[in-house]
């Protein structure tokens, strides 16, 4: 019974643990790197070339502004960079961003873990990653040069200064990525006025980004619209595929639960031979045998299945707050693919039900073998067995 | 009128290489109210002769008729349910359930039978009574001497009122003076209820208590001897 407790104890905490990171993935996702809907310049995204452009940006915010659902929005320069320090230098790539608005829209600003996000006065400054600060070896007020191709393939050369580092879960995106000031950017490559190439849309509700998102196609069929979905189709699998992984997980802790039971009912039938040979001898039927060892079985799953499910539920709701912090074990190793290393496990009442119906299922199924082997006993035989 | 009849009863196990003829053309009949043991040595055939009786074994040949149904031809639940109406059973080892207390181990086949749980109390407790274990009641078999098992499993068998009882060898795990008590108990009971006792045993203070004595070897009958009862 212990061992059945421990096993659907497991299943549920590790479930919860799984749905957690994978929920914290996707928030991550949307918050931190892609948000709700993005729009482009149709071949931005495949070519990714500087003169691939959005225009007449005021006539597109206003139809933004105006659509049901919009939290916030932000306007975003994207190139290809060269970043420079004097030990060494790195390929990123570069954004120029509103930091007023890219606040609204993203909380990189929230992830600075030295130096500050664009202060007001200070020009020309640069936010980077800490893994990227690390491999240039800079640190604040360090001075980078950034190299990049401008609008009429001229090369660009711009120094800026390292105003902050952050450092978001996803340590591939903290050593690609690098901030600076739309304006500066746009002075720099000599985009023309009211231009950009990305336009990122913050929705109210995650429930409503499809919906927006083809109401948004419609109104500019000209240009890229697209969900973080679409941006990012291995996390709409990863979504999708996360409950079946953690029905599957569960089956696999209840396939060896069934053989559990089956094994530990066989010893029961075994041990109450003679007491099942004297029920049958008496007058008892067989579809009561039945049923007496089908309950029996439903009994012992179902009592240790539901302590098991209520302390993985307790345990999984208890560390959703605290979280777990994994930093020590294996932070690099999931900061590498994009998890956060501090999980806060998420466990929801549906799905404890669902496990705890699964339980019983077990229990009557692993009720068969026994029953059947019970079923098959002599009883004049049976009453004689010496135990 | 016999309550129950033996014709020409065999009893061929053919599981070893040699048919093994454990009960041999036995003719018997037993009446209302008998108190009657079968002996014989080891291997005699007399358990298979009462598990034939209490139909948990088949006959091979031969008619076992009890109060005028033919037990050979029920089958499944039909036959479950006959032993369930007809026939009380004690085994050698007492048999109660360990988790049930006395007067549950006593209630719980009127409960298999249908019966409502005012007359099973009402029933168990008389038949606990009856073999002197009413203040022993609510205690688990753990808690009772051998002794005073057997006699719960007695009070067991009598509970579905049945027509007879059978009984393996029920004084063999028991001491003198246990045995003493349980023999006078079943044989009150068997005067008070007019109930049929066929004992199979190899007990002297059994085989000299009972009024019938009917010896059984090879699987055949060689004497079947009834005592004159002093009043």
């Amino acid at each position: 019974m212990i061992a059945i407790i421990i096993g659907i104890f497991a299943g549920t905490f590790a479930s919860a643990l799984m749905r957690g990171m994978m929920e914290q993935r996707v928030e991550n996702v949307i918050n931190t790197e892609l948000s709700h809907i993005q729009f482009h310049h149709p071949d931005f995204l495949k070519l990714k070339e500087p003169e691939k452009y959005m225009e007449n940006l005021p006539e597109k915010i206003a139809v933004i502004d105006s659509a049901q659902g919009v939290e916030a929005h932000s306007e975003r320069i994207i190139i290809s960079s060269m970043v420079s320090s004097a030990e060494t230098g790195s390929g990123v790539q570069l954004s120029g961003i509103n930091p007023t608005k890219e606040k609204k829209v993203t909380n990189l600003h929230e992830q600075i873990i030295a130096g500050d996000y664009f202060e007001a006065g200070k020009v020309k400054r640069i936010v980077i990653g800490k893994k990227l600060a690390e491999k240039l070896k800079v640190k604040v007020k360090s001075k980078v040069v950034l190299t990049f191709q401008a609008l009429d393939d001229t090369l660009v050369y711009e120094g800026f200064k390292v105003a902050g580092i952050f450092e978001t879960v996803n340590s591939t995106y903290d050593e690609t990525h690098a901030f600076v000031r739309y304006d500066e950017l746009a002075k720099a490559l000599e985009m023309p006025q009211s231009t950009c190439h990305e336009i990122a849309v913050l929705m109210e509700d995650n429930k409503a980004v499809d919906s927006t998102k083809i109401n948004f196609a419609k109104a500019f069929p000209s240009l890229d619209v697209q969900s973080w979905t679409d941006l990012s189709p291995e996390m709409r699998v990863l979504t999708k595929s996360m409950e079946l992984m953690t029905y599957i997980f569960i089956g696999i802790i209840l396939l060896a639960l069934l053989f559990s039971i089956i094994n530990t009912m066989l010893m029961v039938v075994l041990e109450r031979t003679k007491e099942i040979g004297m029920l049958m001898s008496v007058g008892m039927n067989k579809l009561r045998v039945f049923t007496m060892i089908l309950l029996e079985s439903v009994y012992l799953s179902g009592f240790a299945g539901i302590i098991g499910v209520v302390i993985g539920y307790g345990t999984a709701k208890f560390t959703s707050v605290s979280g777990i912090d994994l930093t020590g074990l294996y932070g690099e190793g999931l900061r590498n693919y994009g998890y956060d290393p501090v999980i806060f496990p998420d466990i929801d009442f549906p799905m404890v039900i669902n496990i705890t119906l699964m339980v019983l299922l077990t229990g009557v199924v692993a009720s068969l073998v026994p029953a059947r082997k019970a079923l098959k006993l002599n009883p004049a035989e049976a009453v004689r067995t010496d135990m | 009128m016999a309550i129950i009849d033996l014709k020409n009863v065999k009893k061929i196990y053919n599981d070893s290489e040699v048919p093994v003829n454990a009960v041999n053309g036995v003719n018997l009949a037993f009446e209302k109210g008998e108190f009657a043991a079968i002996v014989g040595p080891s291997g005699s055939g007399k358990t298979t002769l009462l598990n034939m009786l209490g139909g948990l074994d088949s006959v091979t040949e031969g008619h076992i008729t009890v109060d005028g149904t033919l037990v050979n031809n029920l089958k499944g639940s039909k036959l479950i349910n006959f032993r369930l109406m007809n026939i009380g059973f004690v085994f050698q080892a007492y048999n109660l359930i360990p988790v049930l207390t006395a007067r549950e181990n006593v209630e719980f086949i009127m409960e298999l039978q249908g019966k409502p749980a005012k007359e099973r109390a009402l029933r168990a407790h008389e038949l606990l009574s009856a073999v002197g274990l009413a203040e022993r009641a609510n205690n688990r078999p753990n808690k009772l001497s051998g002794g005073q098992q057997q006699r719960v499993a007695v009070a067991r068998a009598l509970a579905p009122k049945p027509k007879f009882i059978l009984a393996d060898e029920p004084t063999a795990n028991l001491d003198s003076k246990s045995t003493e008590n349980l023999l006078e108990i079943m044989e009150r009971l068997n005067k008070e209820e007019k109930i049929t006792f066929i004992f199979s045993t190899h007990d002297a203070r059994v085989v000299k208590k009972a009024h019938r004595v009917i010896t059984v070897e090879d699987g055949k009958v060689i004497k079947d001897e009834t005592k004159k009862q002093s009043e």
